[in-house]
């Protein structure tokens, strides 16, 4: 067995800010005033706010060795089901931070914006070609918010029908936004079964799906990782009907060059350009969340959309059927840039690349695992496979126990019970940017684990011990809340 | 391609062990008339140098690339970011992990984002903000829904005509399919909220009013609390410049019950427009109300101090369709950026730097009405003013850009058509006496 990356090592405890705050300090070389002092009126003045006071070094090492205690992609292999944790590469940040990008004022107004609106012009149609849709949005802010947009463009189009509908279809491997999303605009969920396959089944969406139902919200691949093989007959039924079909884009890392949803008979359709499209995580944001549409929906699409007459770019607003703004300005352009520059250097052939890889490296974990952990569905999957903890539950010892003890190992545990399908799911979405010798070092420790599992359950119900904390209170902190110092 | 480590060897081994003979076969599940006939028609990836000199060309193209001054906010404000936070903040521990569902080994985003909502609440006067929204506008709706999801007997919402024009329209967005109404309260002559239209108004769930307003003035927030107060609705606060809270009495010393902000000044690049930081904090009454992520203080299993993410039942992922909101990522390396910023300046430098923005733009006032331009409110403002500008401006103002690179103030008319020629100046500390002298100057 290869050497496993995770290993003791020294880190250093840090207090909170406050506790290293003494009076008169200040991180900051103030501007010296170069105009006269102007006093508000008292009233309206209130006490400085009680910020802490630090040296500049300070701060460095505070934030230095908070950021030690952190996993990240850059560390290792982040193997989180759904997420398509990635290689964040970092030509993409010297690229956001140019001046012409970083400083630009949003309201500078369009002659004096050409850079940046010929970006996400051109970003719209890359998008756009690799989903098959006329027209891309990036207006919204990270997937949740790219499936709120969708839905609100369903809801108009049913508006502007003459007919507003109820309810919406939601099948079990949903990720818990859709249903969300679908209530902010009033939609009842109307939720179904997939089939034995873990896929859906025609006939139940046929079942459900009447004249008084929106639509139905589809992940494809689904949460299971596998490929919805009706998808066609299933839009096909809910088109009679009436209704619209809505993609869930977020698992697009496995199909790039292979499938194009617009082709399909999705209607409307969310990526994250957080996952597919290699721009950082950042601990939760900020994401993207641009969305696709069929022709029909482009009406719909929120406003400033962008134009391009003959060579110049502008922002356009007069749309009737708008279903209106929902970001303050256009959206995340900070992390389009990043967006941009990963399809500019990976280009389409490199795209394609990326989605075989991302699926030979899930296939490869399934088939070298599934003698190892239960696997509910064993079918050929695309870039994630689900296991689960059936085999240990012998051993008392249960999925969150091996996720836990794949921390000491030096790995990041993969999505853990969800999707909820599965009971226990181990959700392991490995993507494309990992070697082979990785991968193997990753199936060794499960393989590990799951003789620990056997031989010394007690241990991974303890786990982890490497890490700086142990397991968490998480009921205590919940039951009395406790969320500022 | 150089993020892409698979050699021939690799793939033929990895094949073998799934049994198929090539790639294309990972894909046989997928039907062939579901499959793209044609690859997809992108270009060749660049190099790295390629791709340099193609972003420097678009980057170029916008007029920012240049030391240019801008006397425009309006939402997006122009600050000082210190060398060390956006040093520390591309440390990728921080940037490429992703939300802290494994505490154990996000202990550092954890912490970071603990102390981001107390220093918060501190710059509010609030008793809990969240771990972040996406930007003021999307908070602000949040903020309504919460209202009217409280309120069962009223279905509109009072907000001022003097909030940020996006954010009202963000606010239609999110209200409208719900079944909610927005009535917008009209502005006085001195470019403050009409208190009095507010209190004629009924059926309403709330009120929202931002402080600076739109138009740069400083609202009387404790009397619209007054009036929130009288009708038993919750009062909202909003705000698009945080760094006014340095000087300016904080949202919930006047008795905000809900407060949306946005913090882009705090240590965030305008980068046009995106990603900011949305702020959201309420009072603990509106603890289960709020929408996205909190980070609790808790003990682990030695008794040591760490932190969870935590109170999830009002979210997505357990509550689905009841959740409080679908927010699932927010803006969190931005409200760990924000405080890296609070930390760096901190008490002393927050003050320092408000009290900088508002001499300068006092400064600026004067020096413009000097050149010419017309007072227009007497209202006390932070850093931000109106004025109407002396014919022929427009033409000045459109050559100032394109041959000095000087933004000189926004056109207030395609948000407000009544003030023609009224423009919104912003000055804040990284303009110079010389530079206001000099605008001043070119547009007499």
């Amino acid at each position: 067995m290869n050497k496993q990356p995770g290993t003791r090592g020294l880190i250093f405890n840090e207090p909170q800010l406050w506790d290293k705050s003494r009076k008169g300090r200040c991180a900051v070389s103030l501007p010296i005033a170069d105009v006269e002092r102007c006093q508000l009126d008292a009233s309206l003045v209130g006490e400085s706010p009680e910020l802490p006071q630090l040296s500049e070094l300070d701060v460095v090492r505070h934030y230095t060795r908070l950021s030690q205690w952190n996993f990240g992609v850059d560390s290792g292999m982040y193997p989180l089901g759904s997420c398509t944790m990635k290689y964040n590469p970092k030509t993409n940040e010297v690229q956001a931070a140019r001046q012409g990008f970083a400083g630009a004022h949003p309201l500078a107004g369009d002659e004096f914006s050409q850079g940046a609106l010929k970006l996400m012009y051109d970003l719209e149609h890359l998008l756009g070609e690799i989903t098959g849709y006329p027209a891309v949005t990036l207006q919204p802010a990270a997937g949740a918010h790219g499936e709120l947009a969708g839905m609100l463009i369903i809801h108009a189009y049913h508006a502007k029908k003459g007919k507003q509908r109820s309810k919406i279809i939601i099948p079990d491997t949903a990720h818990g936004t859709n249903p969300a999303s679908a209530s902010l605009c009033g939609y009842e969920s109307i939720n179904i079964k997939s089939g034995e396959k873990g896929i859906l089944e025609p006939a139940a969406v046929a079942a459900v799906m009447d004249e008084d139902t929106a639509g139905i919200m589809i992940t494809n691949p689904n949460t299971l990782g596998l490929f919805e093989e009706n998808i066609k007959e299933i839009c096909q039924i809910v088109h009679a009907k009436g209704g619209l079909v809505y993609g869930d884009g977020a698992n697009m890392n496995a199909i790039m060059g292979i499938v194009k949803p617009g082709h399909l008979g999705i209607d409307v359709l969310h990526l994250n350009l957080h996952k597919t499209f290699s721009t950082p995580h950042g601990g939760g944001g900020p994401g993207s969340g641009p969305v696709g549409v069929s022709e029909d929906l482009i009406p719909f699409l929120p406003i400033p959309r962008i134009e391009k007459d003959l060579t110049r770019y502008r922002f356009v607003t007069e749309c009737p059927d708008t279903i209106g703004r929902i970001h303050t300005f256009y959206g995340h352009f900070g992390i389009m840039v990043r967006a941009y520059s990963y399809i500019l250097s990976m280009g389409g052939r490199g795209l394609h690349r990326a989605s075989q890889l991302a699926v030979l490296n899930a296939n490869y974990i399934k088939e070298s695992l599934k003698e190892t952990l239960n696997l509910p569905y064993d079918r050929p999957c695309m870039h994630e496979c689900v296991f689960n903890d059936k085999h240990q539950q012998v051993f008392h010892v249960t999925t969150m126990d091996m996720a836990k003890r794949l921390l000491d190992y030096g790995f990041h545990p993969p999505t853990v019970y969800f999707p909820l399908v599965v009971d226990a799911a181990f959700m392991v979405e490995p993507t494309e940017t990992e070697s082979k010798e990785n991968i193997d070092q990753f199936i060794d420790a499960v393989k590990a684990i799951v003789r620990e599992a056997r031989e010394t359950p007690e241990l991974l119900k303890k786990a982890p011990l490497l890490t700086k904390v142990t397991r968490l209170d998480e009921v205590g902190a919940a039951r009395k809340p406790c969320l500022r110092g | 391609m150089r993020y892409l480590p698979h050699t021939k060897e690799d793939i033929d081994e990895m094949l073998a062990k799934t049994g198929l003979a090539s790639l294309d076969d990972l894909f046989k599940t997928i039907p062939d008339a579901l499959k793209t006939k044609a690859p997809l028609n992108i270009s060749e990836g660049l190099s790295e140098w390629d791709l340099n000199e193609h972003m420097e060309a678009l980057a170029s193209a916008n007029i920012a690339c240049k030391n240019y001054k801008c006397f425009i906010g309006a939402g997006s404000y122009d600050h000082y970011i210190p060398s060390i936070v956006p040093y520390l903040i591309s440390r990728s521990e921080f940037a490429t992990a992703y939300t802290p569902y494994q505490p154990e080994v996000s202990q550092g985003t954890l912490q970071g984002i603990y102390e981001f909502q107390t220093m918060i609440t501190e710059l509010l006067g609030m008793d809990i903000a969240t771990a972040s929204h996406y930007d003021c506008g999307t908070a602000l709706a949040e903020c309504a829904l919460i209202a009217l999801r409280k309120d069962r007997n009223a279905s509109r919402i009072a907000v001022s005509s003097l909030v940020h024009p996006h954010h009202r329209q963000i606010m239609e967005t999110y209200l409208h399919p719900a079944g909610y109404q927005m009535i917008q309260i009209p502005r006085t002559r001195e470019g403050l909220t009409d208190l009095a239209a507010l209190g004629a108004m009924e059926g309403i769930a709330g009120v929202a009013v931002q402080s600076p307003n739109f138009l740069g003035n400083i609202e009387d927030l404790s009397a619209f609390k007054a009036v929130a107060d009288t009708k038993k609705i919750l009062f909202i606060a909003s705000f698009t410049e945080s760094l006014a809270y340095g000087l300016l009495k904080n949202p919930g010393s006047c008795g905000a019950d809900l407060v949306a902000g946005e913090g882009q000044s705090l240590g965030i690049a305008k980068g046009f427009g995106g990603p900011g930081l949305g702020l959201l904090a309420g009072t603990q009454k509106m603890m289960r109300n709020l929408p996205g992520r909190l980070i609790g203080k808790t003990k682990d299993a030695n008794g040591d101090d760490g932190y969870v993410l935590t109170l999830a039942t009002r979210e997505q992922h357990i509550r689905r369709e009841k959740a409080s909101s679908n927010i699932c990522s927010n803006n969190g390396l931005n409200a760990m950026t924000a405080a890296i910023y609070l930390a760096t300046v901190g008490k002393i430098g927050i003050r320092e730097i408000a009290q900088q923005n508002h001499d300068k733009a006092v400064y600026l006032k004067t020096a413009l009405e000097k050149a010419g331009f017309e007072p227009v409110f007497d209202s006390p403002f932070f850093n931000e003013f109106v004025l109407k500008a002396p014919k022929g401006f427009a033409r000045k103002r459109a050559d100032l850009i394109s041959k000095q690179c000087i933004f000189a103030g926004m056109d207030l008319e395609p948000y407000y058509p009544e003030l023609k020629d009224h423009y919104l100046f912003c000055a804040t500390e990284t303009v110079s006496k010389n530079d206001m002298d000099q605008l001043a100057k070119e547009v007499q």
